[in-house]
Formats: structure tokens, sequence, C-alpha cells
């Protein structure tokens, strides 16, 4: 069984099996119950847009990442193209690959084949993503793809289950109680990256995204999430650069 | 394609919300896949890497921005006020309660809520 280093996080399982069990437990409490209500705002939303319920888990099943559903939902709404709404989805969930760039090599075993990679890295999202960050390098190699795996499926499989009840609360709550739900979605990301971003580039590439973001869209919306990112993006590395130059 | 699938994947036919669910779930798993495929060759303390990491965390932050002060959907229906007072409350309670995620969410829902309510 686990045992605990001094940190509280968990440090070898003994098994594969006792891992995977051992992630799933890892993410059970807080970071589950946090990310699945945020999924309350996504169900709320789904219901909200005129979509049904079987809308609102098929996009879970296969596009879990939060920002990427509620962007794509809302260009939905307005009745967007196939194409506007995939170029969104891209621009949105691009983060999604510095990510698994960054967490793969904390999770790679001797003779795991490939194709594990591949599916675990459908749950590659902010809250395993930060867990795995920080506990992975603590577990003997070939027990950190099975812990992974473990947090992944417990937190995907909740989320399912608040998209469902979230459509269902969107439907018989009063009108101004959905809209809190639904507020539950930027919220929850604007804390979430608030919280796991911690390089002083990455905070200044926030701070600079949210003070241009708003103005750009009213100048443009169609292009102000690449134009944001480019130019706040470049700013932040520049600024980073200054910073550092500067303390010598 | 046929005129039965031509109507049922055309923009208000039956299948049309689950393909444009179906597009924006593959084009979300093909970061993850691309990931998968380039870790290990790149540096993750490279100088393009970090640009890269930065332009997607500026565009995220500028999404988020534009959720709260310009919203689309329902949301647009709430004062403005009411939504930036609401964010700024959120981000108080969090950073007073050593980041606590669960209580400034909830704290932030709720404060427009009620704002809404009273404002309304």
């Amino acid at each position: 069984m686990a045992s605990r280093g001094s940190g509280g996080t968990t440090t070898v399982f003994g098994s594969r099996r006792a891992a995977f069990l051992g992630g799933m437990r890892r993410a059970m409490g807080v970071p589950a119950i946090v990310l699945a209500s945020s999924y309350l705002g996504f169900g709320a939303l789904v219901q909200q847009v005129g979509l049904d319920l079987w809308h609102g888990l098929f996009s879970t099943f296969t596009g879990w990442a939060l920002p990427g559903q509620v962007a794509l939902l809302e260009l939905y709404a307005v009745g967007a193209s196939l194409a506007v709404m995939a170029g969104a989805v891209a621009l949105v969930n691009a983060r999604l690959l510095p990510m698994t760039i960054t967490l793969v090599p904390l999770l790679r075993a001797p003779g795991v084949p490939r194709w594990a990679y591949y599916g675990a890295a459908h749950w590659i999202a902010v809250t395993a993503w930060a867990a795995g960050q920080r506990d992975c390098p603590l577990l003997p190699e070939r027990e950190r793809l099975p812990y992974f795996a473990g947090m992944g499926l417990l937190l995907w499989g909740a989320c399912h289950v608040t998209t469902a009840v979230g459509f269902l609360l969107a439907d018989s709550v009063p009108p101004y109680v959905t809209l809190g739900l639904v507020f539950v979605n930027p919220i929850y990301f604007m804390l979430v990256f608030a919280a796991e971003v911690r390089a002083r580039g990455r905070v200044l590439a926030l701070m600079i995204g949210a003070l241009l973001g708003p103005p750009l869209y009213l100048l443009t919306p169609d292009w102000s999430l690449p134009l944001t990112g480019l130019i706040a993006g470049s700013a932040a590395v520049w600024l980073d650069r200054r910073m550092a130059a500067a303390r010598g | 394609m046929n005129g039965l699938a031509e109507s049922l994947f055309q923009e208000s036919g039956a299948l049309w919300p689950y393909l444009a669910i179906l597009v924006g779930g593959l084009v979300t798993y093909f970061w993850r896949a691309l990931g998968v495929a380039l870790s290990g060759r790149i540096d993750p303390r490279g100088a393009v890497f970090e640009w890269v990491a930065c332009v997607a965390y500026a565009l995220l932050a500028g999404l988020i921005a534009r959720m709260i002060v310009l919203p689309v959907g329902p949301l647009a229906e709430t004062p403005l006020g009411a939504r930036v007072a609401a964010a700024v409350i959120a981000l108080a309670i969090f950073f007073a309660l050593r980041r606590n995620l669960g209580l400034g969410v909830a704290a932030g829902a709720g404060a427009l809520v009620l704002l809404t309510w009273t404002l309304g």
C-alpha cells in the first residue's frame, strides 16, 4: 500500500494496479469536486443554448477540456460555421500541446507500448496535469502512467455525471441561479490558471492577455483570439527577458 | 453525400450538433496526440517552447476576460458591473483563503446571482 512522503504525496504503491487505484483515490475529494462542479456550469450552458443532454455528454466524452467545450457551444449558439468552430477550439486548446510535451516524459517507463501514452493523453487537462507534474516524479517509473490514468479516468467520469446534473438543474432552478451556474465557467478558468501558473513569463502572459482580450474582441471578433495570443504572449516573453536581464 | 445524409448533417439537421461537437473533440485530441509525438524531441526549457506556452496562456486569458466583460449567450443579460464585481470577489476570496479553488468559484457564482438579483 501507499507510503506517505513528507509533503503528503504518495511515493510507492508496489504494483501498477495499486498505482492506478491510488491515482483514483488521489483525484477523489477536492480535485474531483472542484473540476466536476465546473461541469455543472457546462451542463447548464448546454441547456441554455438549446441543445439536449446527449450533446453535452458527447462533448465531455470526446472533447474533454472545458474552455474548448464552452467556446464551441458559444459559437454553436450564434450559428457559426464548422470551420470557425474548429479554428476557435484549436486556438483555445492549444495550451494542451505544451502541457502534454512537459507531462509525457514524466510518465514514461521501459516496455510500455506507445499507444498507452496516446490513450492516457486524452486525460491531460489542467487538474490531472498539475497533480501529475507534482506526484509522478516521486513514483517508481512503472507506476507513473497507471497512477495518472487512474486520476484521469476518475476526473473524466465525474465530469460526465455533473454535465448531466448541471443540465437538469438549469431547467429546474430560478433563471438567475442558472446564470450563476453558467458564470462558474469563466470564474473557474480564471482561478485555476491563477493557481497553477507560477513561472513569471506565463503569469505576465495571463495578465497582458486578459487586458488585451476584450478590446481586441471589440475591434475584430473573428481574429481577436489569435491576435491576443500572439501580441500578449510575445510581449510577455520579451518583458520576462528584460526583467531577468535587469536583475542580472 | 446522398440526400438523407445531407439533410441530417446540414445546419439544423439532427446530426449537425454531433458533427460540430465531434470536430471539436478531434481538434482537441490533435494537440494531445501531437504533444505525445513531440515529447522527448523538444526541450521544454527552450526559447521556442516558452514562446508557444506564453502565446497559449495569453490567448486563454484573453478568452476568459472576454467571457466576463463581453459575454455571449445568457450572461449577456446580467449587468457588466455585477460580473466584474463577482470576478473580483472570487479572486479576493481565492487568495484570502490560501488559494481555495472551490470557495473562490462558489463566492464568484454566488456574488453574481445576488448582485444580478438585487440590481436587476
